[in-house]
């Protein structure tokens, strides 16, 4: 199983929480959006990612869990 | 210095610079070309597709008033009694149609994954055309209408559809008014058992995209959306919808009445069949052609009547595609494949022919800054980086001498692409990645020395006007 990390970038309007509490993985373009450095998440940085997913206030950061057989 | 000096323009022609160039064929004058195939000369690079016997027109072979009755005359009744609707979608997967919209998608798989879907599904016709260099879809519905419906109703039933839509743009109060009345036409001969319903869309470039049209017919603004799910999955209403441009429709509708053998009788095994292109700009003849798949890219010229003045460059694909010097367009096939591999796209089947005497700079800034005004507005990079990549452009176009415009165009193509939840940032850079690559000449003379002359010759590339333009979304 691996965990991705994506962003809704309509849902996104920078608020830079992500890159705050996940600076391994979030960086901030010029504008104060998320570029993420590498979508697949590190197992050690799991809880860490889970964090900034609840704690993005438009919900825009999204965690993807694929299985094998998913879709 | 001179050598590297792009078109010093001192008259109404340029004498000198990288690349003034009509084409690897000496071909500048208009050619007696009267008939609808390209005339089939000495050309080596011509594929084996073109040099066969006329097979074309196929579309556009009824074209005449659009009426019913002539269509009937020439097409024969709606096909398809005595067989199972979902049929068809084997055929089609066996014609090897790929959608005519600009992303070339297998069209039967498509319909397959929709038929797969559960309950009923949704049918929804994309001829919102919303590249400002396009014409076919408006030729298709205002001349070709009855073809376009076959294929919506043949479709509908084929993925076990329960409503159909046919989105134009709605500007076009004069389509529309013609569409009510050959839909009142259809309904008097009982054609279309799927109810099809025509609407009109918001005139703004980014709602011809599949996903704002799913949105629009749902009562929001014609806005992308953020995927998953796909119309495919979850579409207009909430069920299964298959979104399929005009065209692919119009082709559908032939394919059903003559087959898959008779469609992979023109084009490329790997690419069969026609295309609508629409050429512009330099050529003799600009208008709406039907081309075998396949065709050379000069041979399109060709048949638009040959350059109108030397030729610089092609634009193919629109406002998504790409630059392409002449000279290495030239011999490239008009297929999608064809033209990834040498840099371009096909998109649409937009060919734009480019004079040696007009910067290329200038006429993608021009366009750049349209596109960002045509943003949606909802994602970050597209808001914010397309007027920044606009404005180095421009900087770059008009200004220029400022070292610094490279380096921030650079800079800014990977923070806009494939950063927006639609692909409108990853279409602006596409263009200006490829005005680098056909005119790196060209942008070293600006960036060094400011503006060419050529900056002066009149804006080629066609930009809806303002009164085209809606600045509401719903």
């Amino acid at each position: 199983m691996s965990v991705t990390l994506h962003v809704n970038p309509i849902a996104c309007v920078g608020h830079g929480v992500c890159a705050e509490l996940l600076p391994e993985v979030v960086e901030l373009d010029r504008w104060g959006y998320p570029i993420l450095v590498s979508a697949a998440i590190p197992r050690p940085l799991l809880n860490h990612a889970r964090r900034a997913v609840q704690a993005c206030p438009t919900l825009a950061l999204l965690i993807e869990k694929k299985a094998g057989k998913h879709r | 210095m001179t050598a590297t000096r792009p078109m010093p323009v001192t008259g109404p022609m340029p004498v000198t610079g990288p690349m003034p160039v009509t084409g690897p064929m000496p071909v500048t004058g208009p050619m007696p070309v009267t008939g609808p195939m390209p005339v089939t000369g000495p050309s080596a690079v011509m594929p084996a597709a073109t040099r066969a016997p006329r097979r074309l027109p196929r579309l556009l072979a009824g074209i005449g008033t659009g009426g019913l009755e002539e269509h009937e005359r020439r097409h024969g009744p709606l096909p398809g009694r005595g067989r199972r609707p979902e049929r068809l979608i084997d055929i089609v997967e066996a014609a090897g149609l790929t959608g005519r919209g600009g992303a070339g998608f297998p069209a039967g798989r498509k319909m397959r994954s929709v038929a797969a879907g559960p309950g009923r599904k949704a049918v929804v016709a994309n001829g919102a055309e919303g590249e400002p260099a396009s014409r076919k879809d408006r030729l298709l519905l205002n001349r070709l209408p009855h073809l376009v419906l076959d294929g919506i109703t043949l479709a509908a039933q084929a993925v076990g559809a329960d409503e159909a839509y046919l989105c134009v743009h709605g500007r076009e109060g004069a389509l529309l008014d013609r569409l009510d009345h050959v839909m009142a036409e259809r309904q008097a001969a009982g054609l279309d058992p799927v109810p099809i319903q025509v609407a009109g869309l918001p005139g703004r470039y980014v709602s011809s995209e599949q996903s704002s049209i799913v949105q629009y017919l749902n009562g929001g603004p014609a806005k992308p959306t953020f995927a998953p799910p796909r119309p495919h999955e979850r579409g207009v209403n909430g069920k299964p919808t298959l979104v399929h441009n005009v065209e692919t429709l119009a082709h559908l509708a032939l394919i059903a009445r003559r087959g898959a053998r008779w469609f992979r009788g023109a084009g490329l095994p790997s690419a069969p069949g026609s295309m609508l292109v629409t050429v512009s700009g330099a050529v003799i003849r600009p208008g709406v052609y039907e081309i075998e798949m396949g065709m050379t890219a000069g041979e399109v010229i060709r048949l638009a009547g040959g350059p109108a003045e030397p030729l610089r460059a092609l634009l193919i694909g629109g406002y998504f595609g790409a630059w392409l010097p002449a000279e290495t367009a030239w011999p490239v096939p008009m297929t999608h494949a064809g033209l990834r591999a040498a840099g371009g796209a096909l998109g649409a089947g937009i060919v734009i022919a480019w004079p040696a005497a007009a910067c290329p700079i200038a006429g993608t800034a021009r366009v750049v800054r349209y596109l960002a005004e045509e943003s949606a507005g909802q994602c970050g990079p597209c808001v914010f980086g397309l007027p920044a990549l606009a404005d180095a452009l421009d900087s770059l176009a008009f200004s220029g001498g400022r070292d610094g415009d490279i380096g921030e165009i650079a800079a800014l193509i990977p923070l806009v692409e494939r950063r927006g939840a639609c692909r409108h940032p990853d279409g602006a850079t596409q263009l200006v990645r490829s005005l680098l690559t056909a005119f790196p000449a060209d942008v070293r003379w600006h960036q060094r020395q400011g503006a060419c002359d050529s900056v002066r010759h009149p804006p080629l590339l066609p930009l809806p006007g303002d009164d085209e333009r809606d600045g509401d979304w719903a």
